[in-house]
This record gives C-alpha cells, structure tokens and sequence, in this order.
C-alpha cells in the first residue's frame, strides 16, 4: 500500500489532487452531462435520420448563413479590441498620479452592460442622436448616417463591452512581466522598438492568445445586442439567435440542440487554432531574477 | 535611465495618436451613458438637442412597473451565491493545478476551459433543458447553478496563473521553518492571493450580474434578474414609455458603478499578478 502511493506520488498523484475534486465533479454534471445530453437530442429528429437536423441546418441558407455573420461580427470585434488595448495598456505601466482613476474610468464600461449599451447605442447613433447631430452640424455629412440596427450598431457594442475585459486582462498579464527585464535589454543597447518586440511582446503573447479567445467567446456569443441594435432577421441574424428561436419560438429542440453543437464546433475550431499557437510560446515565471 | 520611466505619458506621435484615440472613445462612450441619463430625466424628447422639460418620475414608475424591489434582491441573492460558491469550489482547484504535475493534467484544463470558451447559449440551451427535467429551472436555484457553470471555471482561471507565480520556493521556506501545510495555506499563500482572490470575485460578481443569455434562459418569472428584466421591459417597449426603460436601465447601471468602485478601493485590478519591480523604487 505504501509502496503503491510512493509510486503513484513520484508521478505527481497524491492527496493535494482531491482539491481538484469538487471542480471537476461540478464541471461534469453540470457541464458535460448537458452538452452530451444535447447532442443525444440533436440526433434524435422526427424525420430525416440521426443527422436530420444538420442536415436541414447546412441546407437552408438562412440558417446556413448565421455562421458567416457571427464570424464577421466576432472576429473584426474581439482582435480590435486585444490590439488596441496593447498600446493603451503598455502606455499605463508603471506609477504615476491618476493612474487609478484612468484605469477606473477603461474599465467602467463593463458596469454598463449589454442592454444599456444597447439602449445608449440607439439614443446616441440614432438618426436624431447627439452623434449625427454633431456630424450634421458640423457639415460633415448631409442625411443621417445610419448607425443603429444595422451591422454597425451590434459591432460598436462589441466593442464597448469587450474593450474593458480585454483592457483589463493585458494589463495584469502587462504588469507580472518585471520592468527589469526590458531595462536590463536597455543596458544592452536595446532601442524601445526592440525592448517591445523582443522582450515584452513575447512575453505576452500567450497572455495575449488567452485574452484573445475570451473576447471572442464574449463576442461569439452575442444576443441581446444583435436583437436590440441590430437587424435581427436581416444583418445581424447570429447564429445564438437562430438557435433562440429554434428553441423558444418553434419548440423545435432538436433543431435547437443541433445549432447549438454547430456553433460549438465552429467556435472551438477557431479557439483551437489560437491555443494551438499560444501552445508553441513560452509560458512561465515571467518575474525575471535569479533563478 | 531616463527615458525608460514610464512616466512620461505623452511625448511621441504614437503616443498622441494612441491618447486620441482613447479620448476619442470616451466622448463617444459619455455620449451613449449621458444620452440614456438625459433622456430618462426628460418629459418628451424627439428630434431636439436636448429634450422638452424634465422630470424625475420615470424613476418611480419603472420602480413599480416593474416590480424592481424583488429583482433587485433575487440579483443580489444570485450574485452572492455565485460568487461564494464559486470561489470556494474554484480557488483550491486552481491550487492544485498550479502547483501539481499529473497526468491528464492538460485534459483537465482543457475540462474547466471549455465552458468558458463556449458561448453561453451554446450550453444554455442542453442546460436548461436538463434543469428543467430535475425541477431545477424557474427557481433560483437553478438560475445559480447556471450561472456557476462558467463562473468556476472562471475562477480556476484567473487564480491559476496568479498562484503559478507566487514563488514556490516561499512554500517551500515556510516548510522548512516549521510550518504545517494549512498555515502554508493560511499565513503565507492566503495573504500573497488575497489580490487575485478579490480580483476574481468581482469578475465572477460583475459576470453574474451582467450575465444575460444563461439567466434569461433558466429564470421564472419570480427569479429574474435585473439585466433580464431590463431585456424583457426593452424588447416589449411598445408598451412602455422608452424613458421608463431608460430610468430602469440607469438604475442597472449605477448599481454595477456602485459595485466597481467599492471593489476598487480595496483591489487594483490591473495587478492580478504579482506587483514585480513596479514598488522597487
């Protein structure tokens, strides 16, 4: 018996795993036991074979098609807003006098969130909202410029709910990286440029991967904005709504289901692609020292 | 030495470039927040600058009409819930992968990843369906058992890389002065996570609150929150006087504000990671 945990304890098994436990029962019950009870559903249709349901989902192009718009609406949304709070981010290292209100007043958006984005959204861009007053006052443009329940609309508040969360994650990733590290590269002769690309971007970028894939999820899984300020059976028909409806509207669960493992597949797919790169970077100890 | 501090915030093109385009974003996002405050003190307001008289009653009557005194305490009930199970099921979790080495370690990151990188509605929908086979959905309970779904793992996320970079070697110096492993836990690892700790509940807290798609498809109607009774009083807005919904939608927000200021007095957000070289001088 001792033996036996001696063996299973050089391969890293001993009681420090049972902390793992709860965890991992939760995230089985409650998380794989749905989704597969989901895909039973989705391959159990009234007609049409186990893979009716895809079948009827591949082939209808207004259920086809939700998969474009929800990519073309994500992807555009979530880099934008990793790329942008780079530069932001790096800027606000360090200490200096306001830095806590600055910080504040970035991430006070994710306070708003999606319904009153929406609801500010449709105010403000409106075609009588401050913003094309301002356009119009000023002789920028003639007729208001459409804004609101189009794609711009559901793309703006992407941008405005998921600019705070990628704003915030860089930045903590951005301040566990030691400022010694770079001014060590300066004693050497490195210039900013290459202070920022050849030590600290580095280093950040699995950090900036993993920011990355949770803006997309965030953005991916876009409902009530592409409802309220966007064109919902035109434009902005995501895939979440297709399966809402499939879901609430039809009572057509295995319909629903099946939409809902397609948006699954799709979104894994492009996260596998981002963690499979974030797999080839150095993940460790970034706070420089010995050792 | 220099032109290395970061002190200086302006300077290069870049950085004026970069102070615009920040400043840019904040006149717009004042415009959205200001525009829903204007018009939810405003008696009528059509195709003017600003609207025609002010008023305060909308407030009082979204308060009613929406029977905002029960959504507020089901919100607070489901967003402390949440956060208290989750950190107590998540935290020791993220220990443990942080510091053990074991096979199908990697899987079962993958296994708390996954409900974070799939859209809530994705599992919303197989979720809801099996809550509502137990009896589980239309009540709280089950609104907090779906918002648990991606709130412990969430937890497991954030803290994971915090712990990995609290030094070992301090463990293993408590060790060897004599400590038992719980005043590892309790004198030495506690007080270097307490940051990460309440980083993560205020991002479990403000996720739980804003957390649309799983609520709004696991709630009775005595079990809504606030965000999804927004939604509801929005997407009925024929009914409703538009400014009525406005006021509901300033009082979600100030509540959130509220909530992220306390939360940044006690916690910076940014240094979710260990504050390296930042105090050195």
């Amino acid at each position: 018996m001792t033996a036996l945990r001696h063996r299973l304890a050089d391969r890293g098994i001993d009681r420090h795993l049972l902390l793992l436990l709860p965890a991992a029962v939760f995230v089985v019950v409650l998380f794989i036991y749905p989704f597969f009870y989901g895909i039973g559903l989705s391959l159990q249709p009234a007609e049409g074979g186990p893979l009716g349901a895809y079948r009827r989902f591949f082939t209808d192009a207004y259920l086809r098609d939700t998969i474009t718009t929800t990519l073309g609406l994500a992807l555009p949304a979530a880099l934008l807003n990793v790329l942008a709070s780079v530069p932001i981010a790096y800027r606000m290292r360090g200490r200096y006098r306001g830095k806590r209100v600055l910080t504040t007043l970035l991430v006070l958006p994710i306070t708003l969130g999606t319904v009153l984005t929406a609801q500010g959204l449709l105010n403000f861009l409106g075609p009588t909202g401050w913003f094309n007053r301002v356009l119009q006052s000023t002789g920028l443009t003639d007729a208001p410029v459409r804004l609101t329940n189009n794609y711009w609309g559901v793309f703006f508040s992407l941008v405005i709910t998921g600019f705070p969360f990628a704003f915030l994650l860089v930045s903590s990733y951005l301040s566990g990286i030691d400022p010694a590290l770079e001014r060590a590269a300066a004693t050497l002769g490195a210039g900013a440029v290459q202070r920022f690309r050849r030590v600290t971007l580095p280093l950040l970028a699995p950090g900036l991967a993993t920011t990355f894939c949770l803006t997309f999820v965030l953005a991916f899984s876009v409902f009530p904005s592409a409802v309220l300020v966007g064109d919902p059976a035109g434009e902005t028909r995501v895939i979440s709504i297709a399966a809402y409806e499939a879901a609430y509207v039809q009572y057509d669960y295995v319909l629903a289901s099946a939409i809902a493992v397609i948006m699954g597949v799709v979104e894994l797919v492009v996260l596998g692609l981002v963690l499979g790169w974030r797999a080839l970077l150095y993940t460790g100890s970034t706070a420089g020292g010995k050792g | 030495m220099t032109e290395l501090r970061p002190r200086r915030l302006t300077g290069s093109p870049l950085g004026w470039l970069i102070w615009g385009v920040v400043i840019f974003f904040f006149v717009n996002l004042a415009g959205v927040i200001v525009a829903v405050v204007v018009s939810s003190f405003g008696r009528r307001w059509f195709d003017t600058w600003l609207p025609q008289g002010w008023t305060a009653d909308w407030y009082g009557r979204a308060w009613r009409d929406f029977t905002l005194g029960p959504v507020l305490v089901v919100t607070l009930e489901v967003a402390v819930l949440v956060v208290g199970i989750s950190l107590l099921i998540g935290v020791p979790a993220a220990y443990a992968l942080a510091r053990a080495s074991f096979p199908g370690r990697r899987l079962l990151l993958l296994l708390f990843l996954l409900p974070i990188l799939m859209p809530p509605i994705t599992y919303g929908i197989p979720l809801a369906t099996v809550l509502y086979k137990y009896g589980f959905a239309g009540h709280l309970s089950g609104v907090v058992l779906a918002n648990l779904v991606p709130s412990v793992p969430f937890v497991i996320l954030t803290m994971t890389p915090f712990i990995e970079q609290i030094d070992p070697a301090i463990e293993r110096a408590a060790r060897m002065c004599g400590a038992r492993t719980w005043q590892v836990f309790l004198r030495v690892l506690a007080p270097l996570s307490v940051p990460g700790i309440l980083a993560a509940a205020i991002l479990v807290l403000v996720r739980t609150v804003g957390m649309f798609e799983l609520t709004f498809l696991t709630a009775g109607p005595d079990s809504q929150t606030l965000v999804v009774a927004l939604y509801y009083s929005m997407s009925s807005a024929g009914i409703r006087a538009q400014q009525s919904v406005d006021a509901m939608a300033v009082i979600y927000t100030s509540m959130m504000l509220v909530l992220l200021v306390v939360a940044l007095r006690f916690v910076n957000p940014t240094q979710l990671v260990a504050r390296v070289g930042d105090e050195e001088k």
